[in-house]
This record gives structure tokens, sequence and C-alpha cells, in this order.
């Protein structure tokens, strides 16, 4: 065994994908929704593998690596893909979509992300994005009859391959420059030299650059609003969640491991991304009618907050963004979650004035809706506060406090647009009423629902859920 | 005249930025954007070999061969998703790909 088990998740993951993918090519349509379960166990090993086997130290020559921070981000991912899988069977045998390829799919392209998480080495960096990319450029544009989806899938694959091309040669130049691919060398090197030259400096730039396209970070969000309307509903509540989390773990490995000496150089970048993305995800928001178009927007805002805490740099910011992450991945879920029960006797409806009066009509919905609205715009008492208090107070602790003072203004602005959504469900004339949601899709947004709720969980898991996040985040030092 | 590495490099950043501006220039056709694409993997691959050849180092030349293979499976799924869009579109001009805007 020895250095397989630092990467038994995977292996299980890969495994079982190319066993599913035999399995769907004998067993045809039957056969769709075994593999939907198969796939949502797999990704649950996968997810916890990490935790429970706790295996730390690195494999093949420190290429792959395996510490608690990857065992915390990796449990999140699978979570995030199982229900993404989960809350996506509904909406495919209605829409007839159901085709087992999108569960495999779904495998690969968290298998990408795992190798991303523990990327210890440029290559390890890159072929963990281009797994990710490639299966998420199709699953963009799964719904192939549809125009929107196709369209959808064009630009994401066209601008997703710029950004790899930009990242890759950013990798070319870090390779040329420091003589080598592996993230520990690398430091050694910026270690001894003490100086990084210029074409370091500019292959980081491209480096961060082409990761910030994968966040959808401004000024190189332009895919997200397109890509995020016309991909199949459960795809959009997939891709605001899971590769969001893993690219800016990628994020977090790069400038705090191999360049945690150029702090000054990278710090830089990452305020001027933080900024453009909370003002244009805020600004970009005030104008949207349409529901999807709309959390894109809020996707670009918050991937900024993350990147407030991620400024600060050390343990502490990774922590802060840590914490930020999982709450804003369970609000996102649980969004889509109910973004997916709008669906009226005609299909699917994504306007906002299709919520018009929901309150009158269905109670519970118009509830968990108000209720991700309000933990998204942070006010307080939603795990959304508590998200942002975390993310902000590291970079105020660090001098950026004229950056938390933009944040705040972004947060106020944001929160406009998410009380508009509570302003139609609870004050507005009532829209077409909708047909009753499946289980699967109340049961996750309750559950959501009930976890953003703070008053029902705080008090019982903040103190030892911060402290798994602490040593996950210190793990990296 | 000795070609040293500078020259390779400066070779791999004219056609990187050639690439990239081909991809924004460019208003006729998706099929050129796909061609900018592979542009750009391949002046990065003309810097990997260069500082791999210079260093005396394999890495970077095990890299390109990864990129060459990334590559395909790129214009592969690409191309997939070419297809899908000319048989909904009936068209591939890059003007039309406009559905969504804002």
């Amino acid at each position: 065994m020895g250095q397989f088990t630092f990467l038994f998740g995977e292996i299980v993951l890969a495994v079982s994908a190319l066993v599913l993918l035999m399995v769907g090519a004998f067993g045809g349509s039957k056969s769709t929704s075994f593999i939907r379960y198969a796939s949502i166990v797999a990704l649950l090993i996968f997810g916890f593998a990490g935790v429970f086997l706790n295996a730390q130290g690195s494999s093949f020559d420190g290429a792959f690596l395996s510490d608690k921070f990857s065992h915390y981000v990796k449990a999140l991912i699978g979570i995030a893909a199982a229900s993404a899988l989960w809350f996506s069977r509904d909406y495919f045998k209605r829409e007839r979509l159901d085709q087992f390829e999108y569960s495999i799919l779904m495998l690969f392209a968290v298998l990408g992300m795992g190798v991303m998480v523990s990327a210890g080495n440029l290559l390890t960096l890159y072929i963990g994005i281009e797994m990710q990319s490639l299966a998420l450029y199709v699953m963009a544009a799964f719904n192939r009859d549809s125009l929107r989806a196709s369209e959808a899938g064009l630009k994401y694959f066209v601008l997703g391959a710029l950004s790899s091309g930009m990242l890759l040669y950013g990798t070319s130049l870090i390779y040329g420059f420091t003589g080598t691919l592996d993230f520990a060398e690398i430091a050694m090197h910026l270690e001894q030299t003490g100086n990084p030259g210029a074409g370091i400096i500019a292959g980081l730039v491209f480096l961060l650059s082409g990761l910030a396209f994968k966040i959808s970070a401004a000024p190189f969000h332009m895919w997200t609003p397109d890509v995020y309307e016309g991909s199949p509903t459960p795809v959009t509540g997939f891709f605001a969640g899971a590769p969001k989390l893993a690219a800016l773990a990628l994020i977090t490995r790069v400038i705090m491991g191999p360049f945690e000496g150029m702090e000054a150089a990278w710090q830089q970048v990452i305020i001027v991304l933080a900024v453009l993305s909370m003002v244009i995800g805020a600004v970009g928001a005030l104008t949207q009618t349409n529901i999807k178009r709309l959390m894109a927007y809020s996707s670009i805002a918050n991937m900024g907050y993350a990147l407030v805490a991620l400024a600060a740099g050390g343990a502490g910011g990774v922590t802060g963004m840590l914490i930020f992450m999982s709450i804003y991945l369970i609000t996102v879920i649980g969004a889509f979650a109910c973004i997916l029960q709008m669906r009226t006797r005609d299909g699917m409806v994504e306007q906002i004035s299709d919520l018009g009066g929901l309150s009158h009509s269905n109670m519970p919905l118009a509830s968990f809706i108000t209720m991700m609205m309000f933990s998204l715009a942070g006010i307080p008492f939603f795990m959304g506060f508590f998200g942002k208090w975390y993310a902000f107070a590291p970079a105020f602790n660090s001098g950026l406090a004229w950056l938390v003072v933009i944040a705040l203004i972004a947060s106020v602005v944001g929160a406009f647009y998410y009380l508009r959504i509570i302003k139609t469900i609870w004050f507005d004339e009532q829209a077409q009423s909708f047909v009753k949601a499946p289980v699967s899709l109340s049961f996750l947004s309750s559950a959501a629902g009930l976890l953003i709720f703070p008053i029902l969980l705080l008090p019982f898991v903040a103190a030892p859920a911060r402290n798994v996040i602490e040593a996950a985040a210190s793990s990296l030092f | 005249m000795v070609i040293g590495l500078s020259h390779y490099l400066v070779v791999a950043a004219i056609l990187f930025t050639i690439g990239v501006l081909g991809i924004f220039l460019n208003r006729k056709n998706v099929i050129i954007i796909l061609m900018c694409l592979e542009l750009i993997l391949l002046s990065v691959n003309i810097n990997f070999v260069a500082f791999a050849t210079h260093m005396g180092d394999l890495a970077g030349q095990v890299f390109a061969l990864f990129i060459l293979t990334v590559a395909a499976a790129e214009a592969a799924v690409g191309l997939a998703i070419l297809v899908v869009y000319f048989r909904n579109r009936g068209d591939i001009a890059v003007e039309d790909v406009n559905l969504m805007k804002g």
C-alpha cells in the first residue's frame, strides 16, 4: 500500500467511474438510476476517505500531497458533489435528459478536483485542472438539444481553454526561472535567491489569472452569467459550489506554499481580484431578472469575499476562507434546491417575477428561499453573517481595514437584490403556483435551511468545527 | 549568430500573443478560435522544451508531452461542443453566439 493510502479516495473515484461507464455502456438506460446511486456512494467515500484514514504525507516524489487541509476540502467537495448529483435526479427525469453519462462526468470532474486540492507540483496542478474543466465543459452543454445550453458550453469551453493557456504560460515561466516543477523546491529556490526576478513574478501573475478564471473572479468573470443561465439548472447548482471551492483551495496552496515568500507580489493581485469581484458582483446583479443569472453575480461577489480572507495571508486567512466557503457551500446547495422547485405545470421557470406571492401558495418553500437569501446577504444570526465575519476579521487584523470597508459596502449593495427577491415572495401579486416538489429536493432545501439557522446549530458545533478548520489551515504551514 | 534561449522565448511569446489576440480580434468563425487555442498551447510547449534543453532537465520535456496529450483531449471536447452548437444554430459565426447577454 504505502503511498497509495494517500490517494485512496481518488483511486475509488477513478475505478468506480471506469466500472460504472462499462455498466452504463452495456446496461443502457435501465442502469441510469443504479449508476446515479453508485456514484453518490463513490463521491461520499471519496469525501470521507481522507478524514477517516487521516493519512498524512506525500506520494510520487511530492507530486501528490495529503494533509489535513486536503482532507477537509475534499470532504466538503464530496458532500457538495453528492448533493448536486442527488438534486439533478428529478430535473433530468422530467426534462427527459436522464442519461447515465452525467453521473460519470461528475465523477471525473470530482476526481480532477481531488487532484487539484492535493497538487504538490505544477504538473499535478495542470492535470487536475484540465481533468476537472474538460468534464465541466461537457456538463454545461449536457442538454444538447437546447441552443442555450450548447451556447453556454461553447462560451465556457473557449474562455476556459484560454485561461488554461494563460495558466500554462505562467507555469512554463515559473519552471524556466526556478528550474523545478516541485512546490517545495520552488519555495526553497525563492528562499535562497531572496529577490525573485521579473520572470517569476510574471509567471505568478499569469498563473493566478488562469486560476482566477476558474473561480470566476472579476475581471475574469465574463463567462459566468452566460454559463449559469444557459446550463441545465442542476449543473449550475453544481458549478456554483464544488468547482469554486476546489479552485480556491488550489489558489491557497499555490500562494501559501511555493510563493509564501513573495507575499508582497501575490497580495496585490489577490486584493485587485477581490475588490473588482465584490464591486462587479454587487453592481451587476442589481438589474438581473433571471434568478440563475443573479446567482452568477452573487457567486462572483462571494468569491470576492473569500479572496478578502486570503489576502490577509497566514493560517488566519486560510481559516477564514475555509469557514466562509463551508457556509457558502451549504447556502448555495440549499438555494439551488429551492430554485429547482420552481416548476409550474408548463415546466421550469427561472424569472424572479415567477416567485411573486409564493408565500400564499407555498409557505415552506417561501420561507426556505427567504432564509437562504438572508444568509447570502449576511443578515445577522444567519450563518452567512458568521461566514462574512470570519472572512473579514483576519483581513481587518492584518491592516487591510480599507479592504474590509469596501467589502462591507459591497455587502450592503448586495443585500438590496437579495431583499428584492424576498419582497417579491412575500408582497407581490401571486404568479402561477408551482407543482409539488419531489421529496429529494424538499429534503435538501430543508436540511440546508436548518443548517444555516444558527440558533439550532451554532452552540453545538461552532467550537469543534472551528478547531477542525484551524487544524486544516495550519497544516499548510 | 548563435540561437540561444532568449530567441526561443521571444518566438514563444510572439506565438502566445498572436493566439490571445486571435481569440479576441477574430469576428468570423469559431474554428479559428480553436486554432488560436492550439497556438497558445504550442507556444507554451516551445517555452518548456527550450527551458528544459537549456537547463538539461527532463521534467520540462515530460510536461510538454502531457500538454500535447491534454491538447488532443481538449480539441476533441471543443469540436464536439461545436458540432452540437452547429446542429442547434445552423451556423458557427462568432457574432451569432449572442443568445444570452448582460
